[in-house]
């Protein structure tokens, strides 16, 4: 079998035992790449030469030691490109490591290439890239989810091993459930975010795309921790994650929001996510019925705060020092205006009118500010929730991968996408989604438990637990 | 509005001081001028895609310090905000500064009458002693430094990303006096906490005015003009003493005052309109999201407090007090720290403390403009003023030794000895110079027995001639009325 198929906790053991060598696993997936990334397109940047050359001297005694990992393209990796897959920024190349990059080469990981995204992680589908659309491996007529879709494809598709993703309102989560993998959103602050691009820095969390819950900790578990060049990290000291898992939901308690469970949601989601909820229960957690009443009120209140924050983070794309400059301006404010309107997508233009919108005088009061006291009922309720429950249950998406091309006409339709993946960027709290099952037309479908703020360790216990006694995540998409 | 009577303006200021401080505001670039163009600049001050920004304690320490000697209240939580606005020397295009929770609010600076302008030092104007209420101190990033060529613009980004601090004053000025004596007073206090080097011509304290006239009595304000482009203390009055001339004169005539910045134009001595303000921009503040906000706890204000010197007020009067020095003495002391530390060095090991002020600040200062590195030892000049006050050598021979002290950095006892300057006051050798002047001048005897007592002078005159002006002349003095009485 090919070593691309399998997981970073078993390449690790073989590797630690001499069985294989970095360079067979670098040399399966490039075969794998050839294979499948014509169809898939998860990639925007390949790192052939490099990633071998890091195979050749990888340092087997770090716990990552000889470990490929592919990268969003919203991440420093020094001397790669990192576009955000935006026309504004092509030909950049990163000038240094993010923070969460740094500590993976730590502990011996290298990488593998760039994947594809919304533009500045801005979509729920991966349509919005300047760089081509990324296909569903499960379905090439159909979206990978996003905006971190191309992560999720290329481990989904097995052309990566595992990936790094960024979640603002759902862009791990989401793409994970619709590819069949596991993707974790941590909490707010457990991740240093330095060197990560900004979307809308309130709510941007890095996570792991993986195939199992456990090579989901083993990700974590390096890149978690206080980074003194990231003001919003939490001062906790780095630790390791399911270092004991047992496989036991005994005791805990699993509440089911009623707001995440809609009349006329898709029903084989509903079926798959209850008949989880079931599975818990049979193996001896308790089941709890808990409100988060705010809940109607986060997509607004999202698309409010983050655009609000976009509209800041993304002003530096002027074409005055790095990226596209526009040719013949006629003067600086031609220079910006050309630059911005030639570079920036639909999406992204859209998503910097309303944020400059919402901050504007007059305005502020009614949405921006209004939205920030929403935000904290918001995050009363998940505190209020976590009073009564360990973890919260939940559909990741309300449906199974869309179709390309069926949503990126109706902007407000694709916002619903993210609607049970939001609050949880709102409320600053660590979710997890991982495969439940498949619908009959043989589409992933995913499982969201979310935890207390830094529930991370009870999060990943709780998956590994259903993960490993079901077969989902061992289900390969057609090649 | 009226066209005759008398007008009165209404002046506030906004002063931005860079703080002196290791590093840049939000990341670890050191905070130095005059190096060559970007080159202390990393991914933060240089708003790379992904950088993001980590707070500087020690600006944050020396905002609160100057809080602290302006009389400020300190907000107990204080946030940052990002302030949004397109310019090619902003690298982010949003200037992280503070809005709606500054860390100082309130305040006052104290006008000090000896730093408004020489020629109205003595007016009711500069001697009221006003206090001139601040509305807040905020802590915000410095911005890049353009420069324009024939063809092209350059930006420096050395200063991108320095901590700025941000004084904004209450519209209580009146004269271009008070702004002049404000802007003083201000940096007198910013540099006896050793918070910014305050030197409006290189750029470390800048100044934004706003000017507005009104008829004496009226309580509304008049329409706001801004002033830009004020590079020294003096230019900021000179600029004020135009602008309002120019909007009474306006007034009078019964023109509306435009709203709008102007440009100083200190050669031609004139302010130009730079922009009307009809469409007022809208920076879009809102709390900046990569940082978390600021509590001013008990840790950082102790360590704030801890760097608290003695306030220029203070001084002044300490100075005044224990060392007998004029109040406008006092005030250029209170000024240099390093010049007052010196005086007070000097004059520690004498009782003769006013005698040394004033060879320091007069003297001393003509030669010896840095007492910083100045090879002359304060101890000299307690030496100085003792071996005047214990008759060794008269005032007149005091110059010499000074002169000779300037350029030769010796002890004074050494330099009298060396000049042969060394006063006579030895009573037998002085009674024979007496003896000799008296035997010299008979007629002077006669007139001084006669009654004409200035004759004595004369007598006097030869003793010092004689003794190569050594004598002691208090001692001569003595000596001569006594054997012309005998």
């Amino acid at each position: 079998m090919s070593l691309a198929h399998e997981t970073l906790v078993s390449l690790r053991r073989r590797l630690a035992a001499k069985e294989i060598h970095p360079r067979d696993i670098v040399k399966d997936l490039f075969t794998q790449i050839d294979a499948r990334e014509k169809t898939l397109h998860a990639y925007t940047h390949l790192n052939r030469e490099s990633a071998l050359a890091a195979a050749e001297k990888a340092d087997l005694s770090l716990p990552l030691g000889g470990i490929p990992i592919a990268i969003k393209d919203n991440l420093n990796v020094l001397g790669d490109p990192c576009t955000c897959s935006s026309k504004i920024l092509e030909g950049y190349k990163a000038p240094y490591d993010a923070t969460a990059i740094a500590r993976l080469r730590q502990a011996g990981a290298f990488f593998l290439g760039r994947t594809n995204m919304d533009e500045f992680a801005m979509g729920s589908s991966t349509e919005n890239s300047a760089l081509g659309v990324t296909r569903n491996p499960w379905d090439p007529t159909r979206i990978p989810g996003g905006s971190s879709g191309g992560s999720a494809a290329a481990v989904a598709g097995r052309v990566a091993l595992a990936a790094l993703g960024s979640d603002t309102g759902g862009s791990i989560r989401q793409p994970a459930a619709l590819c069949g993998c596991v993707g974790l959103k941590p909490t707010y602050g457990r991740i240093s975010r330095y060197g990560l691009v900004a979307f809308a820095s309130s709510l941007d969390q890095i996570g792991p795309l993986t195939r199992t819950v456990e090579d989901s900790a083993l990700l974590l578990s390096a890149l978690a921790g206080h980074d003194p060049r990231d003001n919003t990290t939490d001062l906790r000291k780095p630790e390791n994650f399911l270092t004991k898992p047992d496989g036991s939901v005994k005791g805990l308690r699993i509440g089911l929001p009623k707001e995440y469970f809609l009349p006329g949601m898709d029903t084989e989601t509903e079926a798959a996510v209850r008949a989880a909820a079931e599975w818990f229960r049979k193996n001896g957690a308790t089941i709890v019925e808990v409100s988060l009443p705010h809940t109607p009120a986060a997509i607004a209140v999202y698309y409010i705060l983050a655009t609000a924050e976009a509209s800041a983070n993304l002003a530096r794309f002027d074409g005055v020092r790095y990226g596209r400059r526009a040719t013949d301006a006629r003067d600086v404010l031609d220079l910006y205006q050309r630059s911005r309107s030639e570079g920036f997508g639909a999406e992204v233009k859209r998503r910097i009118i309303l944020g400059t919108f919402v901050l504007s005088q007059g305005y502020a009061d009614a949405y921006y500010r209004r939205a920030q006291k929403v935000r904290g009922l918001l995050r009363e309720d998940f505190e209020k929730a976590f009073a009564q429950c360990d973890l919260l249950l939940t559909p990741t998406s309300p449906e199974p991968a869309f179709r390309l091309g069926e949503r990126n006409q109706d902007p407000l339709k694709m916002y619903l996408a993210d609607v049970f993946t939001i609050s949880t960027n709102l409320a600053g709290n660590g979710a997890i989604s991982l495969p439940c099952g498949f619908t009959q037309s043989n589409l992933p479908i995913g499982l969201q438990l979310i935890g207390p703020r830094f529930g991370e360790e009870t999060i990943l216990r709780a998956a590994h637990a259903f993960e490993q006694a079901h077969d989902f995540w061992k289900r390969m998409p057609p090649s | 509005m009226s066209s005759t009577g008398t007008w009165e303006a209404v002046i506030g200021l906004e002063v931005h001081v860079q703080l002196r401080t290791q590093t840049k505001m939000f990341c670890g670039c050191v905070n130095h001028y005059g190096d060559a163009p970007t080159t202390h600049v990393c991914p933060v001050c240089l708003g790379l895609p992904g950088s993001l920004p980590v707070p500087n304690e020690e600006a944050i320490r020396k905002t609160i310090l100057t809080g602290l000697m302006l009389g400020c209240k300190i907000a107990p939580v204080a946030r940052f905000d990002r302030k949004n606005y397109f310019y090619p020397d902003m690298p982010k295009n949003y200037q992280i500064s503070q809005f709606d929770d500054p860390l100082c609010a309130g305040g006052g600076v104290g006008l000090d009458p000896f730093l408004f302008p020489k020629e109205i030092q003595d007016t009711e104007e500069a001697k009221a002693g006003r206090t001139i209420r601040l509305t807040r101190i905020h802590l915000e990033e410095d911005v890049a430094k353009s420069f324009h060529f024939e063809d092209r613009s350059g930006i420096d980004f050395n200063r991108a990303g320095t901590p700025l601090m941000e004084i904004v004053s209450e519209a209580d000025l009146r004269t271009p006096g008070e702004a002049f004596a404000f802007l003083g007073s201000l940096r007198q206090v910013l540099l006896s906490g050793n918070v910014s080097d305050a030197d409006m011509e290189k750029g470390q304290m800048r100044c934004d005015v706003n000017v507005s006239v009104r008829p004496v009595g009226q309580k509304e304000f008049g329409t706001k003009v801004e002033l830009k482009n004020l590079n020294s203390i003096s230019g900021v009055r000179r600029a004020l003493t135009y602008e309002i001339a120019r909007q009474i004169a306006a007034c009078r005539k019964g023109e509306a005052i435009a709203h709008e910045t102007r440009r100083w134009d200190d050669e031609a001595g004139a302010t130009f309109t730079m922009r009307t303000k009809e469409k007022a921009h809208d920076y879009r503040y809102f709390p900046d999201p990569d940082l978390l906000p600021v509590r001013t706890d008990q840790g950082l204000m102790e360590s704030a407090r801890a760097e608290l010197p003695e306030l220029p007020a203070a001084l002044q009067a300490r100075l005044a007090k224990d060392f007998g020095v004029t109040a406008y003495q006092a005030s250029v002391l209170a000024s240099d720290r390093v010049l007052c530390g010196y005086y007070e060095k000097a004059a520690a090991g004498t009782t003769h403390k006013a005698v040394v002020a004033n060879w320091i600040l007069n003297d001393f200062l003509a030669t010896q403009p840095d007492p910083a590195t100045t090879p002359v030892e304060p101890a000299f000049f307690a030496e100085l003023a003792d071996l005047v006050a214990g008759g060794t050598i008269n005032s007149a021979q005091a110059k010499k030794v000074f002169a000779e002290l300037m350029t030769n950095p010796t002890s004074p006892k050494a330099l009298v000895k060396k000049l042969g300057l060394e006063q006579i006051s030895d009573s037998s050798a002085l009674g024979t110079y007496c003896d000799e002047a008296i035997a010299a001048n008979p007629r002077s005897v006669e007139d001084y027995r006669a009654g004409k007592t200035n004759a004595i002078n004369a007598l006097k005159g030869f003793v010092m001639k004689k003794s190569q002006g050594k004598a002691n002349p208090v001692q001569v003095d003595e000596i001569l009325k006594a054997k012309l009485s005998a």
